[in-house]
């Protein structure tokens, strides 16, 4: 457009403002919190914290891990069968995908209590058949369980909308030129679809390390996450509440989520410009 | 392979939807248990409805949602058209920041905000978490999807139809409510749309900058499961799951209607 | 001299992103005339054209519009109106509404909008598309859309950006006859911007060659045709032979190593010239009678007439001629002194070559650059 425009500089006012005191200040604040002590002194103490909870680390990245592993292996033949489907039977499945997401997912994840609970339906038809049943809440599975349960969604989506895009001509290519199915997956299909993979994959870990509720409400205290800890410095008991080491966890986690999204980024070096901004 | 494939699918999809289907029976139970299935009944609808602390909070999550998706449609729509026109440096850092929402887990977006809400709360006196502090959250966490949704519709437009507009005497705000908005339009409604679902569906966010006095539904979904089972959590599921389903096959139905629609006049076109 | 100028571009010098588009550019458009912008993407063509429009504020210089400086007044109180690249339909109205959005930003009665776009839709051939969505069609239909809408607002001067671009060459050459046939039955002054020569030259009264911001030559098509200024105007329009040369003097030049009888003259003794032979002008003759002997080098079939490759002393010739020689052959050359023209040696100079990489395809990918001719956004 051109310099007879209308006010462009004035349209982006409200917004620079809005962003500056509500996103920049903020994360500022928190990195000046995680720096100082209760009095405002300057400190590295709150960063010692990190070691304290190194193993609650771990245990996320690890259960975050897995789960978004499980999402994968489990979304992707999900997503590619629907994607050979008809125009109008793909629409009917993606709504079908996308249905359970628009459920609260404290919903989501309080169901699982209901049928994991040592009086559950599970342990229910168990002992129905003989068995003595097992205790399957509060344990790492169940929180992995509710990782994948709620996250998958967000797997199969964006590796759904790559395979769609893929024009059918290259695949004929492909196999033209000698591919077999196996082929035809591992050189051009998987290659094809890594930025869906990509997006799909930082869905599904980044809430699920981040998480706080699907480990209370299925690890019932037993297991704890970063998400945990950090709701803890902010909302639990009033002895607990110390905003200071709270902050330090955030900037942590924050910093272990932009490292991961640039390794992931680094992967799909064709991320479209919407995507690629996502990390600078 | 086929047949390989169907069950697959029909394994996942029974997955994703055997949790709801459990909540979905169990709220008509006659009986407080969550294996006992006594006899068909709408107790647990009827105690739903009689329960004020979750009316007030449903009435809460919906005002908070559609202000919410009205400032960020508006401050998101106007900052969208300027930073489209920006030149690339500058539009790259708008972006970067626009995105920082988008990116951050909620709980390190949510407890930053809340970091400033205090900050100023124990500055200033009179000043309370409450409606107030939940509405900015809201409206900063929507703002960016807004961007994300509007920015599109812009770079896909030919950007010589607001010079054409200019070119045929319209003066400028006119040429871009009479031709940059129909344009753009969709991208505004879909962007709206994902603010006030967004925002009708956050937890994290909500909790820790509602404050008690200003509490959304999903928070008092969450205060609920800490207590003693109750039914009524799967009452409410069942609704929302139904009226949400009923939402998105009104939208299918319109859209596929749409597409008919398009079809025939294409078609009449051609003869 | 009678001055009906409509526009006057007076000094006009403009830079975008730190690049000097137009270097102090003068330029004068007489009412009614079909005057032409040629010239290689980057040369600033469709800058002159903005800033005609107003979409672009010079940053010295001019802009007469009338008689009267226009510089600052916004383009939507210009009485030019401009067939954008594309043709920047409004995708949310139908045909009609495209019409009649000039026309309604007026408040014109309602039945005299319908009666001016009935007359518009009538005049570019498309009566009976009122309702049509203008997504469903052409781009040839599309084309006449963006002409009826602008001329809707009946203008003083129509600015055509490229207008034929994304067409393609069959419809190009009907609507090239046809905007022609328009501007002539409305007596409007149509300023038209292109890198087709061949488009210039076919429809233009006046044509102004463009290359790196600078006006080249200005001229009608056949003064620019025959009696180009330089090398660079030689060689954008048409195709031509151009070798160095000294003017020995008067209707007397030398070059590829024999003198030639020619119709130029006003030069200094001994100067160095560049010389120009269209190869259609050449004539293959017998060795024994040409001026200049040479060996086949490649032959094409172009239907009408073979393109044939002649190496003479190591310069590559291109001649057009209705007889099929067979690559090999030795043939001889003769030139007419009309058909030599002889031009002062410009920056130009030397840089054109002769006809040893010549290849179509080269050609053919120029002709598809037009996208990228578009002013950067600010």
């Amino acid at each position: 457009m051109n310099k007879n425009g209308f006010g462009k500089k004035l349209v982006t006012a409200p917004y620079t403002l809005w962003m500056v005191i509500f996103v920049v200040v903020p994360i500022a604040l928190v990195i000046y919190y995680a720096f100082t002590d209760a009095d405002g002194g300057f400190t590295f103490e709150n960063m010692t914290y990190i070691f304290e909870y190194g193993k609650t680390f771990l245990v996320s990245i690890e259960l975050a891990l897995i789960s978004t592993a499980i999402c994968l292996v489990m979304a992707y033949p999900v997503a590619y069968g629907i994607s050979r489907f008809e125009a109008r039977r793909q629409q009917t499945m993606i709504m079908l995908v996308m249905l359970p997401m628009w459920m609260n997912f404290l919903i989501r994840t309080y169901a699982w209590m209901t049928i994991l609970e040592g009086n559950g339906l599970i342990n229910r038809a168990l002992r129905y058949f003989g068995s003595d049943g097992f205790g399957m809440i509060n344990t790492e599975g169940a929180v992995v369980l509710g990782m994948v349960y709620n996250f998958l969604p967000y797997m199969i989506l964006p590796i759904y909308t790559v395979l769609t895009k893929i024009d059918v001509s290259t695949i004929e290519a492909a196999k033209d030129l000698g591919a077999g199915r196996r082929n035809v997956f591992r050189r051009v299909l998987l290659p094809m679809s890594v930025p869906g993979i990509i997006s799909g994959i930082t869905m599904v870990f980044v809430p699920a390390v981040s998480t706080f509720v699907i480990s209370k409400l299925l690890g019932g205290g037993k297991t704890f996450l970063i998400g945990d800890i950090i709701e803890n410095y902010f909302l639990g008991n009033t002895g607990m509440i110390n905003y200071n080491i709270g902050a330090s966890l955030s900037l942590v986690l924050m910093v272990l989520i932009l490292i991961s999204m640039t390794v992931m980024n680094h992967f799909d070096k064709d991320a479209g410009e919407g995507e690629g901004v996502l990390v600078g | 392979m086929k047949l390989l494939s169907k069950v697959y699918n029909f394994l996942v999809f029974g997955f994703l939807y055997a949790p709801i289907a459990v909540m979905i029976v169990y709220s008509f139970n006659s009986e407080k248990s969550r294996t006992n299935f006594g006899s068909f009944s709408f107790r647990w609808y009827q105690e739903l409805f009689n329960d004020d602390i979750i009316l007030k909070s449903l009435y809460v999550s919906l005002l908070v949602a559609v202000l919410s998706a009205l400032a960020a449609t508006l401050i998101g729509t106007l900052a969208a058209v300027g930073i489209d026109s920006m030149k690339a440096p500058l539009k790259r850092a708008y972006l970067m920041v626009n995105n920082i929402p988008v990116v951050n887990p909620d709980i390190v977006t949510a407890v930053s905000m809340m970091i400033l809400f205090v900050f100023v709360i124990t500055r200033i006196n009179g000043l309370n978490m409450g409606f107030g502090t939940l509405l900015i959250a809201h409206i900063t966490f929507n703002i960016p999807y807004v961007i994300l949704s509007v920015l599109p519709k812009l770079r896909g437009m030919n950007s010589n139809i607001y010079d054409a507009a200019l070119d045929l005497g319209c003066p400028p705000l006119k040429s871009f409510m009479k031709v940059v908005v129909p344009e753009i339009l969709p991208g505004i409604i879909t962007g709206f749309i994902m603010a006030f679902t967004l925002s009708l569906d956050d937890f994290v966010i909500s909790y820790f900058n509602s404050g008690s006095t200003a509490q959304t539904l999903p928070v008092t979904i969450y205060s609920m499961t800490k207590r003693p089972y109750s039914p009524k959590i799967n009452a409410l599921s069942t609704l929302l799951f139904i009226s949400v389903m009923l939402l998105l096959v009104v939208v299918n139905i319109r859209q596929s209607a749409g597409v008919k629609k398009d079809k025939k006049t294409i078609k009449k076109e051609v003869r | 001299m009678t001055n009906n100028h409509i526009i006057d571009l007076k000094n006009i010098s403009v830079s975008l992103g730190g690049e000097q588009i137009l270097k102090n550019m003068n330029l004068y458009i007489n009412d009614k005339e079909f005057i032409t912008l040629l010239g290689p993407s980057g040369c600033g063509k469709t800058t002159t054209l903005r800033i005609i429009g107003g979409f672009l504020e010079p940053d010295e210089g001019d802009v007469i519009f009338g008689g009267k400086r226009v510089n600052g007044v916004p383009p939507h109180k210009r009485r030019v109106n401009t067939i954008f690249q594309r043709y920047a339909l409004f995708p949310h109205l139908n045909v009609f509404e495209n019409v009649a959005f000039g026309l309604r930003i007026k408040k014109l009665p309602e039945k005299e909008i319908r009666q001016t776009v009935d007359e518009m839709l009538k005049l570019v051939n498309l009566s009976g598309f009122d309702k049509r969505n203008v997504n469903s069609l052409s781009g040839g239909q599309q084309q006449r859309v963006a002409i009826a809408r602008a001329l809707a607002v009946n203008p003083k001067v129509l600015l055509l950006d490229e207008p034929l671009g994304a067409l393609d060459l069959k419809l190009r050459k009907d609507m090239q006859v046809e905007l022609k046939n328009i501007q002539q039955r409305l007596g409007i002054t149509f300023i038209y911007v292109t890198h087709d020569q061949e488009e210039a030259l076919s429809m233009s009264d006046t044509i102004v060659v463009m290359d790196g911001g600078v006006i080249q030559q200005i001229g009608s098509p056949l003064d620019i045709y025959n009696e180009p200024k330089n090398a660079f105007v030689a060689d954008f329009i048409g195709e031509s032979n151009i070798v160095d040369g000294v003017m020995v003097r008067d209707f007397c030049a030398e070059f590829a190593g024999s003198r030639f009888e020619c119709l130029d003259k006003g030069f200094s003794e001994r100067e160095a010239v560049d010389i120009v032979i269209r190869p259609e002008d050449v004539d293959v003759v017998p060795t024994e009678k040409g001026m200049l002997s040479g060996v086949v080098t490649s032959v094409t079939f172009k239907g009408v007439h073979f393109e044939i490759i002649v190496d003479v002393r190591g310069f590559k010739w291109m001649i057009q001629t209705t007889d099929y020689e067979a690559v090999g052959n030795v043939i001889g050359l003769r030139i007419e002194p009309d058909a030599i023209h002889v031009m002062k040696k410009s920056v130009y100079s030397g840089r054109y070559g002769d006809y040893s990489s010549f290849s179509d395809e080269i050609d053919m990918l120029s002709d598809t650059s037009y996208e990228e001719e578009s002013v950067p956004d600010e």
